[in-house]
């Protein structure tokens, strides 16, 4: 595969070792990317540049980047403010991507940051950092504040006439936070609840302001691709997806982990090669392709390609690219159950199919673990999967519990009609 | 409205310390305006007393003008604002689908037997104070949990253990 071997996003991170500080940043080649702004070149073709690269936003949707920035308002009539805000509220179910990218190499975090502000012309920007991740606030303050002291954040950043400046928030710990306007509502102090669309917030957002919201690994994207140029950029993946993603592992495999791998990788290559296969004793059974809100997929999709388009066409979605393994030793009905515990958990409570439906649908799992599930149980759970899907609710959170959910219906249909039967949970004992 | 006095019990605010002005005064330079500092300075009053009482609540409605209900909304939405008085350290304990595959549900057992507390309780010393958290973010080396500020990863039994006699040790060095 042409350009396997590019790791523009993982390729200052070393385990062994803390992350890079300016000094060693700058000295890998860091920050090329982002002084392009005082080399002549101006925001839109900086906006024209990304639009062309073809990076979709790995945050989990998979939309265009360049072209959601464009839906941002510009020129003299246009708000004067306009603000990026980083989702760095890593919390779908699975996925451990973003914290590697942060603890790992802040500063390529902060150099993207600078590049797409100067594209959508924002000249603050908010990380939004969910408030578990301590390790990943220490490193990105400490970055933060190098930049500050070098001149690349602050008033007429590389002598350019663009002037940046981040704001850390820390989170408070919510799901639902992730949602881009639940996550504006929280960052303007209010509860988490989503916002109707439209407004869009690209054009209406914080405090009412036009709002880019994107995803850490999407930021981390840019340096790349500003610093390297569009035909390298395409030079990487295949299946119609460019770049490279970060896919993980997690469950019963040898060697779980997250690594940087061009799009279009095998889901083979990932589980064999890199994750070393299951471990003794344990046979793949079923996973989940890009965290909890993903449709099952199961061993005879081994072979497809890790791509937007590819993943989709079988009825799944490649969302986060971080993978949860079901063995054959693990009961399909438990997993599904603890997945609608969380989203029973972390529903914002707005709306009544999610704010009802998902603990009903929690119930009837606890039922099922005990030994006391059925078959009206099993129909009220089919039920719910029309009830909270798409466009039934005000925001994507149910519609993503559906996706295990309805998925895992009709895959481990024998494995439920077990639970009923037996009056126990056959994977115990 | 009153927003110095919760009617009902009587409760006044409390005053807010110099330390916690002062972090609050901070945050209000970051953004636009007061309402959007409520959460911080939650946190912020969090971190100075452990969890927030009805006084902290009534001092930081006072202190940044946002009705006291429009507070308690937003404190009791976020898993992480504590309105009841917690340990000295909180285990955030990864319950959710890849640690649940690699067995949390064995560590937990693990942590009810030696440290006697399950969800939501505190261990009798005031040491530990146990609850369960949405994805911790770290599947690939589950079972996780936080303790305080520290992750701890590839739980296993003896993690456990060793948990609650460095508990202990802190105890005796007056941490």
């Amino acid at each position: 595969m042409i350009g396997s071997n590019e790791r523009p996003l993982t390729k200052n991170i070393d385990p062994s070792r803390g992350a890079l500080d300016m000094d060693g940043y700058e000295r890998a080649g860091g920050y090329l990317g982002a002084k392009k702004i005082s080399s002549g070149m101006d925001s839109s073709s900086m906006l024209g540049m990304v639009k062309d690269s073809g990076l979709k936003g790995r945050g989990g949707a998979g939309f265009p980047t360049g072209l959601k920035w464009s839906f941002v308002p510009q020129g003299p009539d246009s708000e004067v403010q306009k603000y990026l805000v980083v989702n760095a509220d890593e919390m779908e179910p699975g996925t451990f991507k973003d914290r590697m990218l942060m603890e790992g190499d802040p500063h390529l975090l902060i150099e993207g940051m600078i590049i797409a502000a100067f594209a959508i012309q924002a000249s603050k920007a908010f990380i939004f950092l969910r408030g578990e991740y301590f390790e990943s606030e220490r490193c990105l303050v400490k970055a933060i504040s190098e930049a500050r002291d070098k001149g690349y954040l602050g008033d007429n950043i590389f002598g350019s006439d663009f002037s940046f400046d981040i704001v850390m928030h820390t989170s408070a710990g919510r799901y639902i936070c992730g949602e881009e306007t639940a996550l504006l509502n929280a960052l303007e102090g209010k509860r988490a609840n989503p916002r109707a669309k439209p407004p869009f917030p690209q054009v209406s957002g914080l405090w009412g302001k036009p709002t880019i919201v994107n995803n850490v690994e999407t930021i981390c994207n840019l340096p790349g691709i500003m610093a390297n140029g569009i035909e390298w950029y395409q030079s990487i993946g295949s299946g119609g997806d460019f770049g490279t993603k970060i896919f993980g592992l997690s469950g019963r495999v040898k060697n779980p982990g997250c690594w940087e791998l061009p799009l279009g990788v095998t889901i083979r290559e990932v589980i064999e090669e890199y994750g070393g296969g299951m471990q003794e004793g344990y046979s793949l059974k079923a996973f989940l392709p890009g965290g909890g809100s993903t449709d099952f997929l199961t061993p005879e999709h081994l072979d497809t390609e890790l791509t937007y388009d590819a993943i989709g066409k079988l009825g799944s979605r490649l969302a986060t690219g971080t993978m949860i393994l079901l063995d054959d030793k693990t009961c399909p009905v438990g997993m599904i159950g603890n997945l609608m515990k969380f989203f029973s958990h972390e529903s914002c409570g707005f709306c009544t199919p999610c704010r009802d439906g998902l603990p009903w649908v929690d119930s009837i799992f606890e039922d099922f673990e005990r030994g006391g599930g059925t078959h009206k149980d099993l129909a009220i759970l089919h039920d719910h999967v029309e009830y909270m899907g798409p466009g039934k609710t005000f925001c994507a959170l149910a519609p993503g519990a559906t996706a295990p959910l309805g998925s895992g219906l009709k895959l481990f249909k024998d494995e439920f009609e077990a639970h009923i039967k037996n009056r126990a949970c056959p994977y115990k004992h | 409205m009153n927003r110095e006095v919760i009617v009902s019990s009587g409760k006044i605010a409390r005053e807010l310390s110099e330390a916690e002005v002062k972090e609050i005064e901070h945050e209000l330079t970051l953004y636009p305006d007061k309402k959007a500092v409520g959460l911080e300075a939650l946190k912020i009053v969090q971190r100075h007393n452990g969890w927030v009482s009805d006084e902290s609540m009534l001092a930081i409605s006072k202190y940044l003008d946002i009705a006291l209900s429009e507070l308690e909304g937003v404190a009791t939405f976020f898993n992480l604002i504590y309105r009841r008085p917690v340990g000295k350290n909180v285990i955030l304990f990864c319950d959710s689908v890849s640690c649940w595959i690699m067995g949390c549900e064995k560590i937990r057992k693990e942590i009810n037997d030696h440290l006697g507390i399950d969800y939501g309780e505190t261990t009798e010393d005031g040491e530990y104070t146990l609850i369960p958290v949405p994805c911790l973010g770290d599947c690939d080396k589950a079972p996780v949990m936080l303790v305080g500020e520290k992750m701890h990863r590839n739980l296993t039994a003896d993690s456990i253990k060793s948990l609650s006699s460095s508990g202990k040790a802190q105890n005796k060095s007056g941490e």
